[in-house]
């Protein structure tokens, strides 16, 4: 079998992520039938707990605050081909940095609470995100593997201070820290709900990407680096300066989104913060196609993905990694399905290449 | 090095085992020019099956073939998106990790304190006699002893054969290999599977010999180390050694630190071996750089046949 | 091979074209570019199939569906690109894919029967060295003994002499005539006149895609045959008024640099342009012109020399520099390095213009703007488009370089480096282009002009510098010599002829 290139017409190109998330779903369902699960069953819930109810949307929209922070931390530098696979790190740092200022310092318990560990939390993601930055931009070291091997990094620091220096003298030996005071908890914005500051935050987030990528000089040496690195030096465009202005802006993204989550969503830090939403993002990301506005829309289905299987789990008691394989599944198949929308399938004994001279 | 036991060089040889796999296998791949990033997700795979089929039957070998089948099927999928279907291979390898990672802890749920019988400590008799050698190198699990085989073999399939011939211009010129007859997408899948079998060894080790058991995400990154150490080892089996055992090394000598109580803070020694890989990843690179070595010309760039 | 007829999109490349090759022959192919002769030959090659016509091989009717076949049947072609993996050794190179091999490889025996076969021909190897180290030359002859250890009995180069010395060339034909004094046919694609007369037995003439004629070249001239080339007798030569010089506005001095091969690409290289000048940099690809290039531009650091634009030392600023101080640069790599490809037509018009403050304030960028200045050089430099936001990855080869053009020139620069800037392109954009650079010459700008095109130099330039091993051999007026003496300073040959300062 063989694939020949051909452009994609507007409904193939349109039509391909949606027949793929299909699909996924469907070979997912399958996996479920074979190990002994209803897959009908399970499905309903993972479609009638997020989007059945009003309260299933906000909390939807609140596990879907972290995705599109997270997205945008793995879109940006997509933008210019470089992988931030280190958001879920990013994002612990952030949570740790919040932390910090808000159970730690005298900031934490003051009416300036909120602002401070929002901007701590995203400097916290931002230095994270510069220790593989200026290891590529310096050292042309691969950002793909020390991003990810920072999140391990990162995680044992959280489990360190929780275990350890931050742990909760009243938390009967838990892991977590103490909890966050009130003036440090993000203010909800939907009375009834839970969604908070984050997610106006996260959309606020996805204008400013929008808007220096298309409108600002910046945004335009990202998109000649990103289009072709050769040219971009060529016109004298500043390689290592812009690597790590993106990579800091998104760390600042991710740790916004971990600085959300301790505050907003669990109250203090601990192991589970985040079910792997940094990951995540880079499904959100490519399932945007690197469009900051479509985040949006790929956060709410992912995140509600993330809201069944809390479901599943308590309903039909799956463990809550089968979103991770069903995530998983939707990656593989937008990911072939672009392919296939982009190409016409030939089989047989290969004929000679048509095309130009 | 004298302060250390022999148990400790040991351990490093024990621990480095299963990246040591996972490293020969993705070498592989690479050569070949499809960079697999799944590597974590074939080993997690590979270890549950391998654990699954232990605990089953009884016979760690079924288990191990168990796990290279698994981890070869799992490995199927990455070869059909990137060589096929000419997919971003960095994708599709992430895919395939956040995959295998849920796969393995959904169908492991069940599977997690369960005990099984697996590989028991297997000296070799005479040899396991020599001075410090002998207790390093051959008082060990049999599936070390394959990992020690499996080194020569793979140097001399990749340099010796006509295969490896292949393997390495389709990785380095795929043009030049098409045009001399080469069937790229063969080779490549071949290479592929390879990989995908020998991670899952490699995650087989870990719950069937390092420990018999499961655990969710036991296998905590080592298939990204294996990624990391290919560059190290620039893309050499004879290199990869000296890379997964020293990362071995670094992780017995950790545990070594915390059993003996130094007073150092269990999770930040824990940090070490992430915190080598990066470190060694920096002078992989420049040392790469320097030699004018370099990965394989067409790593990671889809082919096609163009007129 | 007859009445092959191919068409692509938009063009027909081969119009019922005849073909025939005899054994023992040096048969040449001869045409412009873009004459059709490759796309023949690749279609014989099994590369493609033609719409029409049919091949015959000893008299047999054949289809090749792909280059494997054309192998199997004993034809082999050496491509312009050669087909070698640059890391492995020549020995591994020659025994890749060679079906007689068991599994296990035998490099030495291999080794033995290459050098033996080397010997015989009159080629020079080193059966351990890794491609990369090779010259040009040397590799070529790799490729030729790739094709005779698989049996190749009709051997088919394009274009061989284009990256070659004219000692590399003489041997080459040495060859070549050895090979087919054993029977072999040989089929050279060439647009030298030169060497068709001196080195082929028939020569076949294609033009537009159509054939002129078939003619024994004891039977021609070559008046003769670039009249069936060309189809006229003239040349149209642009025209050329004398422009007194001005100040110097580029300059290297003693410049010496590391290439991509090895140390010392670049061997105390001084040279100076001045305003209303256009300096020809002439020689045989890979003999430092690239490291030339990318030093003045900024893309190359020096060991030791200077860089001078504009009266100021820029030796060792990068790019930016350059392009502040008054330097256009028309990269060798259109789509490369040139442009965006993915980016549209205005945002490549600004390229290197957007930090100016009439796109907007500040960090921002007034889109506006953009578009009126993008829509102003697009009518200017005539460039197709469908408009300023389409794609500039979807422009004809012309009409990026009219782009790049567009770009450099309406940044008022004081010099311009013109690298390779017709390669790939046809007659009516290459006049285009060579319009444009000699405007730039009337307007008082200085324009170091690198290129591979000796025609092309010896038009435009007002003085040639002849690079050859990373050192300037001599520089001279067009008008003052005869091609073959630049041809032998191309060839590393210095002239008795008093030089110029540079």
């Amino acid at each position: 079998m063989r694939l020949e290139r051909r452009p994609p017409s507007r409904l193939a190109a349109a039509a391909a992520p949606v027949v793929s998330i299909l699909a996924a779903l469907a070979a997912g369902g399958l996996m479920l039938a074979a190990s002994g699960v209803n897959p009908f069953a399970a499905y309903a819930v993972l479609v009638s707990d997020p989007f059945g109810s009003a309260f299933g949307w906000s909390e939807t929209a609140v596990k879907a605050t972290p995705l599109i922070l997270t997205g945008l931390a793995v879109l940006l530098p997509a933008r210019m081909r470089l992988w931030n696979i280190g958001a879920e790190g990013q994002l612990q740092c952030g949570a740790i940095g919040a932390t910090w200022i808000a159970v730690f310092t005298p900031i934490g318990h003051s009416a300036l609470a909120v602002p401070a560990l929002l901007l701590v939390g995203m400097g916290a993601g931002a230095a994270w995100c510069l220790v593989p930055a200026i290891l590529r931009a310096w050292l042309s070291v691969n950002e793909t593997i020390t991003t990810l091997l920072m999140n391990y990094v990162a995680l044992l620091l959280v489990d360190f201070l929780i275990y350890g220096p931050w742990q909760d003298p009243q938390g009967r030996g838990f892991p977590l820290s103490p909890v966050l005071p009130a003036s440090a908890k993000l203010p909800v914005l939907v009375p009834g709900t839970r969604i908070h500051l984050g997610f106006a935050l996260a959309l606020l987030a996805v204008a400013a990407t929008a808007f220096v990528l298309t409108r600002t000089r910046w945004g335009l040496e990202i998109r000649i680096i990103g289009d072709n690195p050769d040219a971009a030096r060529y016109a004298g465009i500043n390689l290592t300066r812009n690597i790590l202005l993106v990579m800091a802006a998104a760390g600042a993204l991710a740790g916004l989104a971990g600085a959300g989550e301790v505050s907003a969503v669990s109250g203090r830090l601990q192991q589970g913060l985040s079910p792997g939403y940094g990951y995540t993002g880079i499904i959100v990301a490519w399932l945007a196609r690197l469009h900051p506005v479509a985040t949006v829309l790929v956060a709410f289905l992912l995140g509600g993905l993330f809201l069944g299987g809390d479901g599943l789990q308590i309903s039909l008691n799956l463990p809550i990694a089968v979103v991770y394989m069903l995530q998983g599944l939707i990656f593989f198949f937008v990911l072939g399905g672009e392919q296939l929308a982009g190409s016409r399938v030939r089989i047989g004994p290969r004929a000679p290449a048509e095309g130009g001279r | 090095m004298s302060l250390l036991p022999a148990a400790v060089f040991a351990a490093a040889v024990r621990a480095g085992t299963p990246v040591l796999f996972a490293t020969l296998g993705e070498i592989f791949a690479e050569r070949s020019g499809v960079l697999n990033l799944g590597v974590e997700g074939m080993m997690l795979v590979g270890a549950l099956a391998g654990f699954v089929t232990t605990a089953e039957t009884g016979n760690p070998w079924l288990g191990l073939l168990a796990a290279g089948a698994a981890g070869g099927v799992l490995s199927v999928v990455h070869a059909v998106l990137s060589v096929t279907l000419r997919a971003n291979q960095v994708a599709s390898g992430l895919a395939l990790t956040i995959f295998g990672t849920g796969l393995s802890a959904s169908l492991g749920k069940s599977f997690v304190g369960v005990p099984a019988a697996g590989f028991v400590l297997a000296p070799v008799p005479g040899l396991e006699r020599l001075p410090f050698v002998g207790p390093v190198l051959f008082r060990q699990d049999p599936l070390v002893y394959l990992s020690y085989a499996l080194v020569p073999l793979a140097w001399y399939a990749l340099y010796r054969t006509r295969w490896g011939l292949n393997v390495r211009a389709v990785g380095e010129n795929p043009e030049a290999a098409d045009a001399m007859g080469i069937d790229i997408a063969r080779v490549r899948y071949a290479c592929v599977v390879i990989g995908g079998v020998l991670a899952g060894f490699g995650g087989a080790f870990l719950s069937t010999a390092y420990t018999s058991m499961w655990i969710e995400n036991m296998t905590a990154g080592r298939g990204w180390i294996a990624v990391a150490l290919v560059i190290f080892a620039t893309w050499d089996p004879l290199r990869a050694v000296v890379g997964a055992y020293l990362f071995g090394g670094v992780n017995a000598l950790q545990l070594h630190l915390q059993a003996s109580g130094t007073g150092l803070p269990v999770y930040l020694m824990l940090m070490a071996p992430y915190v080598f890989t990066i470190v060694v990843l920096v002078f992989a690179t420049r040392e790469t750089a320097r030699r004018r070595l370099g990965a394989p010309a067409a790593l990671s760039v889809s082919y096609s046949r163009t007129g | 091979m007859r009445g092959i007829t191919k068409r692509f999109p938009g063009v027909v490349a081969n119009d019922a074209v005849d073909f025939t090759a005899a054994p023992g022959e040096i048969h040449a192919l001869l045409g412009e570019n873009g004459a059709g002769k490759s796309t023949l030959m690749k279609i014989l090659y099994g590369f493609y199939q033609p719409d029409a016509g049919e091949i015959r091989l000893h008299g047999t009717p054949r289809v090749f569906r792909s280059p494997k076949d054309a192998l199997r049947a004993g034809l082999g072609m050496v491509f312009q690109q050669f087909m070698l993996v640059p890391s492995l050794s020549v020995v591994q190179n020659v025994l890749l894919g060679l079906p007689s091999q068991g599994w296990r490889l035998d490099e030495r025996a291999a080794a033995a029967s290459l050098a033996a076969a080397a010997a015989r021909y009159g080629m020079a190897v080193h059966p351990w060295a890794r491609v990369w180290q090779l010259s040009v030359g040397e590799q070529q002859r790799v490729e030729i003994l790739k094709l005779l250890a698989r049996g190749a009995d009709v051997l088919i180069l394009d274009e061989p002499t284009a990256v070659l010395t004219p000692q590399e060339t003489r041997d080459l034909f040495d060859t070549l005539r050895r090979l087919a004094g054993e029977g072999r046919t040989i089929v050279v694609i060439t647009h030298k006149l030169s060497e068709v007369m001196a080195a082929a037995d028939r020569v076949t003439v294609l033009r537009a895609g159509r054939l002129v004629g078939t003619t024994p070249t004891a039977a021609t001239s070559p008046r003769a045959l670039a009249r069936m080339m060309v189809g006229r007798e003239t040349f149209d030569l642009p025209e050329r008024d004398p422009v007194t010089p001005g100040p110097v506005v580029l300059e290297v001095r003693d410049l010496w640099a590391d290439g991509d091969r090895g140390p010392d690409a670049l061997q105390g290289v001084s040279l100076a342009v001045r305003a209303g000048e256009i300096v020809g940099v002439a020689g045989v690809a890979g003999n430092g012109q690239r490291e030339l290039g990318e030093i003045v531009a900024g893309l190359r650091r020096p060991t030791r020399g200077r860089v001078v634009i504009a009266g100021r030392d820029r030796t060792g600023a990068g790019p930016l520099d350059a392009i502040r101080a008054g330097l256009g640069h028309v990269p060798e790599d259109r789509l490369g390095t040139g442009v965006a490809p993915r980016l549209s037509v205005a945002d490549n018009l600004i390229l290197k213009s957007y930090r100016d403050s009439r796109f907007g304030r500040g960090p921002l960028l007034n889109r506006q703007t953009v578009h009126q200045v993008a829509r102003t050089l697009i009518r200017a430099f005539k460039i197709q488009t469908p408009g300023p936001d389409t794609p500039a990855g979807t422009l004809s080869g012309g009409n990026v370089q009219r782009l790049i053009l567009a770009r450099e020139i309406s940044a008022g620069p004081r010099a311009i480096l013109a690298f390779h800037p017709t390669r790939g392109l046809d007659i009516g954009a290459t006049e285009a282009v060579h319009r444009a650079l000699l405007a730039q010459r009337r307007a008082g700008i200085g324009v170091l002009l690198i290129s591979e095109d000796l025609d092309e130099i010896l038009q435009l330039s007002d003085r040639v510098a002849v690079l050859c091993g990373g050192q300037i051999m001599g520089v001279v007026r067009p008008g003052d010599v005869t091609v073959e003496q630049i041809g032998l300073l191309m060839g590393g040959t210095r002239l008795a002829v008093p030089e110029e300062t540079a």
